[in-house]
């Protein structure tokens, strides 16, 4: 808070604290942490990658930990922390309460994060992040596997206490004169995204025992030479983590719900449709999850009724860009360091949804599928639409914690070297 | 909020909506007739393993790393895999399926040119996943015979 300057705390007093706001920034302090050491190893891939053949990395094996740790750790220890931080310093804020319902429980959460993180960093793992077995349970070398696993589900425990305490913050706690029409977008954002974190994360959760299990030798649930299918695994994953993927976009299209108006001074054109879209799209992220499938041998009945699921989450995301640009059209824009952030989201949020398209249209998934249009398609989200909705809300938010101003020709600069980064991409 | 008229909104829905009805329905039919196997097409059995692919032709013939077919003839390829999940791809020709263990997949092409093409492995299986290659060899179709 902006009085903490006048009058700083020992940094003792902010980590063991569970006051709401305190927790968004370690949280916050986290999160970015995490972008740095994820990026350094985002950096060491594409170096590697400049030209063929073996230059900066020794052997193919620690190229494919390093793949593998840089996704886990910019997905789970970057953008849901984030989300997090965000939502713990807003959400109470927003829906006018003292602090998030269950103030022990979401220090409890944030205190998860560390060492799920040392988890899956000294481990090491190189099965990517979709982990992938059989080869996760016949191949994979110990305990660099069994600390990924132990990780991930430290993880998911903690995300799922993190939405408990937000949906129960929005709904109970709120003030009695807010109905619900009322409550921010972004509030409405986190409320949404929790849902989906609460439905979707369990499934996974499942599967990680499974999973364990199959690799102590016990069971065979994803191993074929114990009678099991690696097919069901694909289908628990991904009833997680394409949800999961909403979990961290709806967050984000809520921050710029805040940058977007104030910086057009002028009202968000629609909150009740910015509203529907977001229960919208918490509803179909659930109808699309086996697109990532299709070349798994799945059937052509199988592989229309995902392509219609995955279609009809163009229109809720289409929804949230009309109600951006209506609502800068005809508006006083003020092209501040958030604005920035907030518009070239936008553009990276078109781009990578009508890439979406192309890979759910059945077809054209099988020449797209497994290949660095993927891997482009999903970075434009993660990397584009979320990190740029966030670092934006991140400058937006700089000032109102720390009661200083930095420096915007330096970000500028910063924002236009990773916008062209991402149309490079 | 309120003070403006919705009719934009709708209109722009809708043609969203209309787009995604026309891509889905172009990519369904084009879909449905790319599936659909001949009836004389030769079976070749394709099976991964770390790392390498091997062929069994229908009269038994067995190639590893290299796979021989022939210009003008239809071929429908049964995927498998012994050991952890691949994903059987000649991307000349946008074959695309994996080979997975306890599973057989099925894909089919014709090849139309005499020519070389690469087979790759297009899902991470391990240590030298980035190697586990093959050769498509399209030859001339059998005259003499």
């Amino acid at each position: 808070m902006v009085l903490e300057l006048q009058k700083p705390r020992p940094i003792w007093q902010i980590m063991f604290s569970t006051h709401h706001t305190d927790v968004g920034l370690m949280y916050l302090i986290t999160s970015l942490i995490f972008l740095f050491m994820g990026g350094a190893l985002a950096l060491a891939i594409r170096a590697e990658l400049f030209l063929p053949g073996s230059q900066i990395i020794a052997d193919s094996m620690t190229f494919n930990r390093m793949f593998t740790v840089h996704g886990t750790t910019l997905i789970f220890l970057f953008l849901l922390p984030f989300a997090s931080a965000v939502g713990n310093y807003f959400v109470p804020i927003m829906v006018r309460y003292k602090d998030m319902a269950y103030p022990k429980l979401n220090a409890i959460a944030f205190w998860m994060i560390p060492p799920a993180a040392a988890l899956i960093w000294l481990g090491f793992a190189d099965f990517t992040w979709y982990a992938n077995p059989p080869y996760s349970i016949i191949s994979a070398p110990g305990p660099a596997a069994d600390m990924w696993i132990f990780g991930l589900k430290i993880l998911g425990i903690s995300s799922v206490l993190g939405a408990i305490n937000f949906i129960v913050t929005i709904l109970k706690c709120k003030h009695p004169d807010m109905s619900m029409g009322q409550i921010p977008l972004l509030a409405w954002s986190f409320l949404t995204s929790s849902l989906i974190v609460l439905v979707a994360i369990p499934t996974f959760a499942a599967a990680l025992f499974f999973f364990f299990s199959d690799r102590l030798g016990v069971s065979g649930f994803f191993n074929p030479a114990m009678g099991g299918n690696p097919i069901a695994y694909a289908h628990l994953f991904w009833f997680t983590f394409h949800p999961e993927v909403y979990v961290l976009v709806i967050p984000a299209i809520g921050m710029m719900y805040e940058i977007i108006p104030r910086f057009s001074r002028k009202p968000i054109f629609s909150h009740s449709s910015g509203i529907f879209a977001f229960v919208l799209l918490s509803m179909v992220s659930f109808s699309s999850w086996a697109h990532h499938m299709y070349a798994t041998g799945m059937s052509f009945t199988e592989k229309t009724v995902f392509m219609i699921g995955t279609l009809a989450a163009v229109p809720a995301s289409a929804m949230h860009v009309f109600n951006f640009i209506a609502t800068m059209w005809n508006g006083r824009i003020k092209f501040a360091t958030p604005m920035m952030w907030a518009v070239g989201g936008i553009a990276l949020f078109f781009s990578a949804g009508a890439g979406g398209v192309v890979n759910a249209a059945m077809p054209l998934d099988f020449q797209t599928h497994d290949s660095y249009w993927v891997v482009g398609h999903f970075h434009l989200f993660v990397m584009g639409t979320i990190a740029f909705g966030s670092i934006g809300f991140l400058y937006y938010l700089f000032p109102y914690v720390t009661g200083r101003m930095y420096n915007e020709r330096c970000q500028e600069e910063s924002m236009i070297i990773l916008q062209s980064q991402n149309g490079l991409l | 909020m309120g003070h403006h008229s919705n009719w934009p909104e709708w209109i722009y829905i809708g043609v969203v909506i209309a787009l995604m009805v026309w891509v889905g329905s172009e990519a369904w039919n084009a879909e449905r007739l790319v599936e659909h196997i001949p009836a004389d097409a030769e079976v070749i059995k394709v099976t991964g393993q770390q790392w390498f692919w091997s062929f069994e032709h229908e009269d038994g013939t067995k190639e590893i790393g290299e796979l021989h077919v022939k210009v003008g003839k239809a071929y429908k390829f049964e995927i498998t895999s012994k050991d952890v999940n691949h994903s059987f791809n000649i991307h000349d020709y946008v074959v695309l399926l994996d080979a997975v263990p306890g599973r057989i997949n099925t894909v089919w092409f014709a090849p139309k040119e005499v020519g070389e093409h690469d087979i790759q492995c297009r899902e991470y299986c391990g240590l030298i996943h980035y190697n586990m290659r093959g050769k498509l060899i399209i030859e001339e179709a059998d005259t003499t015979s």
